[in-house]
């Protein structure tokens, strides 16, 4: 049986569930003179009889579909023939693949070796086996469940206190997946990465001058060996990151004290959520407009002036990033200029100050570590974006400091390393891995220390 | 006295500076908010311009007689015959009676590069859906090719871009032209065909049901598993170090690039628990995780700004405390959290740079009908067109991009209108 089919039966199993506890309880009730007499409500019965008869199997079922492809597998794999074992990982994989192509009839089964017809059979089999004993294990459980819940039922039973605590503890595990996503992140991205390390040393790939990571497909190939220093990597994401800044800092910071400190009420409740349109814009959408539009006006702009600006610039990159950032910046800026209190302006008004000098010389050092701590949070989204630098920045690794030049940055290597095959033995795979673990050291040491930054000073005047 | 007096003038004389610093400032404020509106307005209008033309596409009229020896069947219920029949002479003959004076194979070709490619199929299933035609001869609109296409749209706007067609090829649009047979009409194509190496054939729907399969999987998970924590932590959870550092996590996770997702998906999902790669199951997964910080954030501020009076007076009346969030915070908090989820879908349906590491980039023909079926989605479609050389794709692109973002702003204003309509001030 489907596992969607399984599902489906356990949710009606559980409405049943909840049906039988439900009466029960009232039934209960009745000859003790009606359902005050219970002590909880008859739906808490119903419902705590419904959740001993679902939640286990559920469990069950989620464990069951994660852990029995790959046990079935490696049986399969562990009882093949001598003649087409496998010997090393690449070739396990492919035949595993191959057999399990044959079990589902997508290749045929003329033509194929008689040893891998039987370990297809075998396949089939198994995935037979494991279906039909999911179904009765289930079964079994959730009715267990249902009678055992069902008979616990007594006017004495403290059916609310038992569903809360599930409850509970359900949300509880909502909760801590926020965790499990952060360990699986760490866990996934370390793990690949010590792989790497094993096969370049560490020191190469952190201070190495040169990245043209190729993996030989003969041993005896020109250039065999790829080379992994990510240093240009990371020079080319600080210059077009660099560049965003440049252009983001100013203008998001300038727009949010005009909008906080001179604009009317009506300019500000257009002009706000108008530079927050550019922050609902997809990425694809700005990497397509640095791409087709920012980076061939670059190019002939530079052209008609005499500089010669390549059309995958750093410029043009940075330079639509920089727009993306603007309401990024301004909004937190805003929120920091606003949260000064409106006493220290009035203070430095009253002692005969401008407004622009009340702005530059109280409002901004007052609100500074905030907006300090806004920028660093800008900058770790500069570092970490993808779309616009695949497509509009290089991919060819140059250490370079000049914006008009073609670079390339961590993300555009990860994303060129692993779109399409990927092979997880080859150090060129594995090496977006080890340029992901730096992306997020980084941004999570930014982002802790912008946060803290922001968190302190909000509550200075709070 | 004199001092006085010259301290005045000082002042005097410094205020028309310091005034004009002033100015100055606040023009400094107002180029800046003048930058960034000019900004969208910039790529709103470069988006529109490069992509209004691609919801037309050029036709052009011809007469098609549905010979059965030029197709090489007898029989339209046998379906070896049809696949083995030659469909793309139907198109080719029609072709060559309208221009009946050309000869020489290479001026055929170029006779026959008029049409799309696709022309024999769509001329194939006109005939399968109506048998009657067999035989027969009818006038009718056929899509041209994405570099007839071009000209044509090109050449109407009078600034003809002719590099990739030949005199000849030239000659004949005029002809058919001033025979009022090539016309521009809606590219229905454009909103009913998946993904397509021609330009002229290539369609949204398939992208758009990718991303309609791996949003909805989003939000199942993500809207009950985002409030359930929202919860949890706002009214349930002790003050301890454990909860912090869950929050900790939280704001962390809200701020990780999305790319780093992508590698976690790559490595937990589909290279240890083996889920198959391109399908919506595992973009929904992915998403998922990347908007659960958004929709947590803002369903905790949703359910901070219900009042405590409405808990303390459900506990008084005898609630439990499950009582008293379930059916009176909850409810209260609800528009909120809806807001936000709503923005947490707009973000993931903008997301790209995840799925290009779970494989979402293959190219994809079928309309994938199922959450197990190869799919892509929309912003992955617009930056595989946008990497596609021929330049029909940047007009497609273009108008990819407007579908995408009349979602996102149908998207986001009804996420506006919802707070202003639902959301309770107390």
């Amino acid at each position: 049986m489907q596992a969607t089919n399984i599902l489906i039966l356990l949710l009606s199993l559980g409405a049943v569930a909840f049906y039988l506890g439900r009466s029960r309880s009232l039934a209960i009730a009745l000859p003790l003179g009606g359902i005050r007499k219970l002590h909880s409500l008859p739906s808490y019965y119903g419902m705590h009889t419904a959740l001993w008869c679902g939640l286990p199997s559920l469990v069950l079922l989620g464990l069951w579909l994660m852990f029995d492809q790959p046990v079935i597998n490696s049986v399969v794999i562990s009882s093949l023939a001598a003649d087409i074992t496998p010997t090393d990982t690449a070739s396990y994989n492919l035949l595993l693949n191959k057999i399990d192509n044959v079990a589902q009839g997508i290749l045929p089964r003329k033509g194929q070796s008689d040893s891998l017809i039987a370990a297809a059979n075998h396949m089939v089999s198994l995935q037979q086996i494991s279906q039909w004993s999911l179904t009765a294990l289930s079964l079994a459980l959730s009715t267990t469940g249902l009678f055992w819940a069902w008979r616990k039922i007594g006017s004495e039973f403290r059916a609310r206190p038992a569903v809360e605590k599930v409850i509970q503890n359900l949300l509880l595990a909502c909760a801590c997946l926020a965790i499990f996503t952060t360990l699986g992140i760490v866990l996934s991205v370390l793990f690949e990465s010590i792989q790497f390390f094993r096969s370049v040393p560490i020191y190469d790939f952190v201070f190495g001058l040169d990245w043209s990571p190729q993996t030989a497909i003969r041993e005896d190939q020109v250039g065999s060996s790829g080379s992994f220093g990510a240093v240009p990597l990371f020079v080319g994401t600080l210059l077009v990151s660099a560049v965003a800044m440049f252009i983001a800092v100013p203008i998001g910071l300038m727009s949010a004290i005009y909008l906080a400190e001179y604009a009317s009420k009506n300019v500000r409740s257009v002009a706000k959520p108008a530079l927050e349109v550019l922050a609902g814009i997809p990425t694809v959408v700005y990497g397509f407009f640095a791409a087709l539009t920012v980076a061939p006006f670059l190019r002939d702009l530079g052209a008609s002036v005499g500089l010669s600006i390549s059309s995958e610039s750093a410029l043009a990159a940075g330079g639509v990033m920089g727009i993306m950032i603007i309401p990024f910046i301004s909004s937190l800026a805003d929120d920091v200029i606003t949260a000064v209190p409106q006493s220290m302006r009035d203070g430095s008004l009253a002692m005969g100050a401008t407004r622009s000098e009340t702005v530059r010389r109280v409002v901004i050092p007052a609100a500074l570590p905030g907006i300090v701590g806004g920028i660093m949070l800008a900058v770790s989204r500069a570092i970490g974006e993808t779309m616009i630098v695949v497509m509009a920045a290089g991919m060819a690794a140059k250490l370079t400091a000049n914006p008009l030049e073609s670079v390339t940055t961590v993300t555009v290597q990860i994303v060129t390393l692993l779109t399409g095959d990927q092979e997880f033995d080859s150090p060129k795979t594995l090496a977006a891995f080890a340029l992901g673990l730096m992306l997020f050291i980084v941004t999570l040491l930014l982002n802790i220390f912008a946060l803290h930054i922001v968190k302190k000073y909000r509550e200075q005047y709070e | 006295m004199s001092k006085s007096v010259d301290n005045l003038a000082k002042i005097k004389h410094s205020l028309t500076r310091r005034n004009r610093a002033e100015a100055r400032f606040r023009w400094y404020g107002r180029i800046a908010i003048f930058i960034g509106l000019s900004a969208v307005a910039v790529l709103f209008v470069d988006i529109i311009s490069k992509g209004h033309g691609a919801f037309q596409a050029t036709y052009i009229n011809l007469d098609v007689s549905y010979n059965q020896d030029v197709i090489g069947i007898d029989n339209l219920m046998d379906s070896t015959q049809l696949v083995a029949g030659d469909w793309q002479a139907l198109s080719k003959t029609a072709l060559r009676t309208k221009f009946p004076q050309v000869s020489g194979r290479s001026d055929k070709r170029e006779l026959n590069n008029l049409l799309s490619s696709g022309a024999g199929f769509d001329l194939k299933d006109r005939l399968m859906a109506n048998p009657l035609l067999l035989n027969e001869t009818e006038s009718i609109w056929i899509l041209a090719d994405d570099d007839i296409d071009t000209y044509y749209k090109s050449w109407l706007d009078g600034d003809a871009y002719a590099a990739r067609l030949s005199e000849k090829q030239i000659g004949w649009i005029d002809e058919l032209h001033q025979q009022g047979l090539i016309r521009l009409q809606l590219n229905t194509n454009l909103f009913t065909r998946g993904d397509s190496r021609e330009p002229e054939q290539a369609g949204i729907l398939g992208a758009v049901m990718g991303s309609i399969l791996t949003l909805v999987l989003t939000l199942l998970l993500s809207f009950p598993i985002g409030v359930s924590a929202a919860i949890y932590l706002e009214e349930f959870a002790p003050k301890n170090k454990w909860t912090d550092f869950i929050e900790v996590n939280i704001n962390n996770l809200a701020a990780v690039p999305s790319i780093i997702f992508g590698l976690l998906g790559l490595a937990i999902f589909i290279n240890f628990f083996h889920v198959p790669r391109s399908v919506p199951i595992v973009g929904g997964l992915v998403l998922t995780l990347m908007t659960l910080p958004t929709i947590i954030i803002t369903s905790r501020a949703a359910i901070k700004s219900v009042p405590p009076s409405i808990r303390e007076a459900a506990l008084g009346m005898g609630a439990s405390k499950y009582q008293m969030v379930l059916h009176h915070v909850l409810p209260l908090a609800l528009p909120g959290m809806l807001t936000g989820a709503i923005i947490g879908m707009a973000q993931a349906l903008g997301e790209t740079a995840p799925l290009l590491m779970i494989g979402m980039v293959a190219f994809i023909v079928d309309i994938p009908g199922s959450f197990t079926d190869p799919a892509t989605v929309l912003p992955v479609q617009i930056f595989l067109w946008a990497d596609s050389p021929e330049r029909a794709f940047i007009e497609k692109t273009s108008a990819a991009i407007m579908v995408l973002l009349t979602f996102l702003i149908i998207m986001n204003t009804s996420a506006v209108w919802l707070r202003k309509r639902l959301e309770r001030h107390w």
